[in-house]
């Protein structure tokens, strides 16, 4: 946790001036290794590939199940599928569904909320009804729902893959727009009466102008840090399909895949089970860590 | 002198412990309170007045904060080296606390009745149905009307003035020998300021509580006060009777306070501005060796930033901590 | 307060019929027949799908095919399961306990954690202690609960032996011993969805009372020399449990989600589990219902949620 920061009401006159959001951060330690950690995942993912080259899907019966060894350094899969090649790859798979739904979200929620905001009244009041709607929807059923109706349909539009990706990306960011919504409809209420809002209107700014110069800039923090969190979300939701069966196909080895594959087997190749999801569990710690690291450099008012 | 005071604080220092190193918020506090007596503990906001009064009750959170030396006499007995738990028996029995914000004071969560009750039970020993009683009457006392129909509604049934009226009835619930009151009036519109003061005073001659008013209002130290202490930057600057503070003030802060109340009787011309006393305090953070007001100070003269200026004591019941003033009236 | 049942519980009926729409339109707009799987299964007789055809009025205008099929939800008629042969309704009424007494004792148990680490937690903020509770809470909902569950049937089922890792509703056991192996095969399941909350609701807790701890009428109460236990418990925590309350609602929704996985990872026969199998079989009105149940479900726990916030919070009987 960040480190102490005891306030005390007695301020005066000259008392040392107060951190910028980059000291902060760096203040909070888990945030800066969770930077870190990211960082060299998203490199290996990126990168390990074409280094580790070894194909994702070369069967070799003769290595099945084989525990971590020089020629596969976490082991293979029941059809002795080298499992690094397949993290690696699954990898860059899971991280682009977790950014990629995070934008979808970011979008459509600040979409909701600037509209909502700006505009007092029946709108405003609808658009919060819905907002309120989709937060009380059970998100993993629906989820299952809206993929068990519409995953062949893509398929066929689309390819398999693509298909899944479009869809698993439009699905878990469109129900994760609300949280984002709400801060911004809450940021637009407050910074449009502060004085400088006021000033731009007294000048005549219109009010996409406004909206565009003025508002959103100051709502971006919040926004930045739910935005983090639902990366983390994503990638869970992701991974909980995949594990679940409902999500990509076995060919494209997302580490919620891996794991599906590998419940069970888990008596006899605990490795094939672990590796993935100690990589899930470290991304989505690492990005909560950040979260909660820009929360606190970005968001000072928050109490911690 | 020969009985104990009620409350006689030696040379108190207080402190808070930051990342910036430690806030010393109170530096050589002393100060006696006798029985029935209202003493006012003067100065500008940040002085330390009401870190020295939460002191007194251990109510400084700690950590941060810290009694870092000094005693606290309770009828002779150190308050300072006591538990919390030891603390409980002194506090709201003996020694009870009113709050500057009564909007924020209240628990909004529980009627004023059961706020009253609870202390009245966990003091007195009395019965569910005799503790509200009591309330009730606590509450007719300090003049909410319609008393046993309020006794059951929730703070935020109540204006601001009301609720100090609730708060100032929980504090005498147990009928304490010392009420410290921290800016009782200082969130609270002109006119029912005045009205609190004079319940204040009625309270206390009725059950002969003294009070240790903390204000940063000369005007109220006037008004109510028969003994003042006048604190500046963590320190006292003066000490003395309400009359000799007033007639002959000596240390230039109480002067330039006295100065700056408004007055309607035209005193100073009709357009003169109101006195200032220019500057601000210093930081709680640097430790000077002379007198801290110094910077602030017409008179202030090299010695005065060499040393701090000891307490002299142009008579026994007036003490003041300067080397150049002597005291005397304020020119009008 | 009746005022505010009747306004609140006809929200909830306006929120079941929001999310019936949500439900139904998603049904609706999806491409293809529903019923195409089971045109070309040959188990299935043609007039049974052709009488299921017309129930559901699939030539009509939407809007009507959505009241048709509203008023039969209403009275009951939920469908029929094609796969398990019986009633859509008895199926989902026989799957049900298990699942309210998992996600039930779960809750129960994330909140017999969370309410004593948070408030020592916050009571002692940045202490050792703190220090641990917290990096734990955030490793404890970083943590995807199927991967948990994978963990604790790795640990205390494969390796050490101590627990049955599948759950299962016709144990032959009788008496006391039903008692216990019942206790035995409940563990996982539950500690796995407590865990996970209880370390979001141990954040929650945590920051809820460290605002309320350090405001003037907790200093009030201290000052009235009230045992530090009475100021916490009376004062602080009754105080801080209110925005508590808005938040474990706020997350009803995640909660029904990860019962989903931990039904499915440890065979636990509740509705969860009921729904992955359904889409596995295409059973697509054990499907639609299922997932109305869980909306339904988080709706009404929402309302009792809003029922306890308004008990907890006297301010609001104002309005």
């Amino acid at each position: 946790m960040a480190g102490p920061s005891h306030q005390t009401t007695l301020t005066v006159a000259d008392e040392p001036r107060a951190p910028t959001s980059w000291q902060r951060f760096r203040k909070h330690r888990m945030a800066v290794v969770g930077t870190v950690v990211l960082g060299l995942l998203v490199a290996l993912v990126l990168l390990g590939p074409l280094i580790w080259n070894v194909p994702i899907d070369k069967i070799d019966f003769r290595a099945r199940l084989a525990m971590p060894s020089a020629a596969h350094p976490l082991g293979t899969d029941d059809l002795g599928q080298d499992l690094l090649a397949r993290l690696l790859y699954g990898g860059r798979v899971s991280l682009a569904v977790g950014f990629a739904a995070m934008l979808v979200a970011v979008v459509i929620g600040t979409l909701v909320g600037a509209v909502a905001g700006m505009s007092r009244g029946p709108l405003d009041a609808f658009l919060m009804w819905l907002t309120d709607l989709f937060l009380a929807l059970p998100t993993l059923p629906l989820l299952l729902l809206i993929i068990y109706l519409f995953r062949d349909a893509l398929k066929g539009l689309v390819g398999p893959e693509v298909g899944v990706f479009v869809l698993i990306i439009a699905v878990v960011g469109g129900l994760r727009w609300m949280p984002v919504a709400r801060l911004v409809r809450a940021q637009f209420l407050t910074i449009r009466e502060r004085e400088f809002v006021e000033a731009a209107r007294a000048l005549g700014a219109s009010r996409l102008r406004q909206v565009v110069l003025h508002i959103l800039p100051n709502a971006l923090g919040p926004v930045i840090v739910a935005g983090t969190i639902s990366v983390a979300e994503a990638i869970i939701a992701e991974s909980t399909l995949s594990f679940l069966g409902l999500g990509f196909p076995p060919d494209t080895p997302t580490w919620g895949r891996i794991l599906f594959d590998a419940k069970d087997f888990l008596s006899i190749a605990p490795h094939w089970a672990l590796f993935p999801g100690l990589a899930i569990f470290l991304t989505v710690l690492s990005i909560n860590f950040i979260g909660d690291g820009l929360r606190d450099a970005l968001d000072p008012r928050k109490v911690r | 002198m020969t009985t104990t005071p009620l409350l006689e604080i030696r040379d108190l220092h207080t402190g808070f412990h930051t990342d910036e190193g430690l806030v010393r918020s109170v530096r050589g506090v002393s100060l006696t309170v006798a029985r029935g007596e209202t003493l006012a503990l003067v100065g500008e906001s940040g002085c330390g007045k009401s870190v020295t009064a939460h002191s007194v009750l251990k109510l400084i959170p700690m950590p941060p904060g810290q009694i870092t030396s000094g005693q606290i006499l309770w009828q002779g007995r150190d308050l300072v080296p006591l538990s919390i738990r030891e603390m409980n028996r002194i506090r709201a029995r003996e020694i009870a606390i009113v709050f500057q914000e009564p909007m924020t004071a209240l628990n909004p969560v529980y009627s004023v009745g059961e706020q009253i009750a609870e202390v009245v039970r966990q003091h007195m020993g009395l019965g569910r149905r005799a503790a509200v009683d009591r309330a009730v009457e606590m509450l007719d006392m300090v003049g909410i009307p319609d008393a046993r129909r309020r006794v059951g509604d929730y703070p935020h049934q109540f204006s601001g003035g009301m609720r100090q009226r609730v708060m100032i009835a929980m504090a005498l619930a147990c009928e304490p020998k010392l009420l410290i009151a921290d800016e009782p009036t200082t969130a609270l519109d002109v006119t029912i300021q005045a009205q609190i003061l004079d319940m204040l005073q009625d309270m206390k001659e009725r059950l002969g509580t003294a009070i240790l008013l903390i204000t940063h209002d000369m005007g109220v130290v006037a008004e109510t006060a028969e003994r003042a202490v006048v604190m500046y930057a963590g320190r006292v600057v003066e000490e003395g009777t309400v009359d000799r503070l007033f007639s002959a003030p000596a240390h230039p802060y109480t002067r330039g306070l006295i100065r700056s109340i408004p007055r309607l009787d035209g005193g100073q011309g009709r357009h003169k501005r109101l006195d200032t006393i220019a500057g601000s305090i210093p930081s709680q953070y640097a430790n000077p060796p002379g007198c801290r007001f110094a910077p602030r100070c017409p008179l202030a003269q090299a010695d005065c930033l060499a040393a701090q200026p000891p307490m002299t004591s142009p008579s026994a019941d007036h003490h003041f901590a300067c080397f150049h003033s002597v005291p005397e009236a304020i020119a009008p | 307060m009746a005022v505010f049942l009747a306004r609140r519980l006809a929200i909830a009926m306006l929120s079941v019929i929001g999310a019936s729409v949500v439900l139904y339109a998603v049904l609706a707009l999806a491409p293809g027949d529903v019923f195409g799987e089971l045109v070309s299964n040959p188990g299935i007789p043609p007039d049974v799908i052709a009488n299921m055809r017309e129930k559901l009025g699939l030539d009509q205008p939407i809007h009507i095919r959505y009241v048709n099929w509203a008023l039969a939800m209403v009275q009951g008629d939920w469908g029929y399961s094609l796969v398990n042969r019986i009633d859509v309704g008895t199926l989902i009424w026989q799957r049900i306990p298990a699942t309210l007494l998992v996600v039930g004792s779960a809750q129960a148990l994330a909140l017999a954690i969370a309410l004593p680490v948070g408030v020592l937690a916050a009571m002692r903020p940045y202490s050792v202690f703190d220090q641990i509770a917290s990096t734990l809470a955030f490793i404890g909902f970083s943590l995807p609960t199927f991967f948990t569950g994978l963990l604790f049937i790795l640990l205390f089922s494969i390796t050490l032996d101590w627990l049955p890792f599948i759950y299962r509703a016709d144990l032959e056991q009788t008496g006391g011993a039903w008692v216990w192996a019942q206790l035995r095969q409940s563990i996982m399941p539950v500690t796995v969805l407590a865990l996970f909350q209880a370390a979001s609701w141990t954040r929650y807790v945590r920051s809820s009372v460290l605002e309320v701890i350090r405001l003037d009428y907790v200093v009030t109460a201290r000052s009235k020399g009230l045992p530090e236990r009475v100021v916490i418990v009376k004062h602080v925590l009754r105080n801080a449990l209110i925005p508590v309350v808005t938040m474990v609602a706020l997350e009803l929704p995640v909660v029904f989600g990860g019962a989903i996985v931990t039904e499915q990872i440890f065979r636990v026969p509740g509705i969860g589990s009921l729904l992955i199998s359904s889409i596995m079989a295409n059973d697509t009105p054990v499907i639609m219902a299922v997932t109305f149940v869980f909306a339904c479900l988080v709706i009404l726990f929402n309302l009792i949620a809003d029922v306890l916030y308004r008990w907890l919070d006297p301010r609001i009987k104002l309005h």
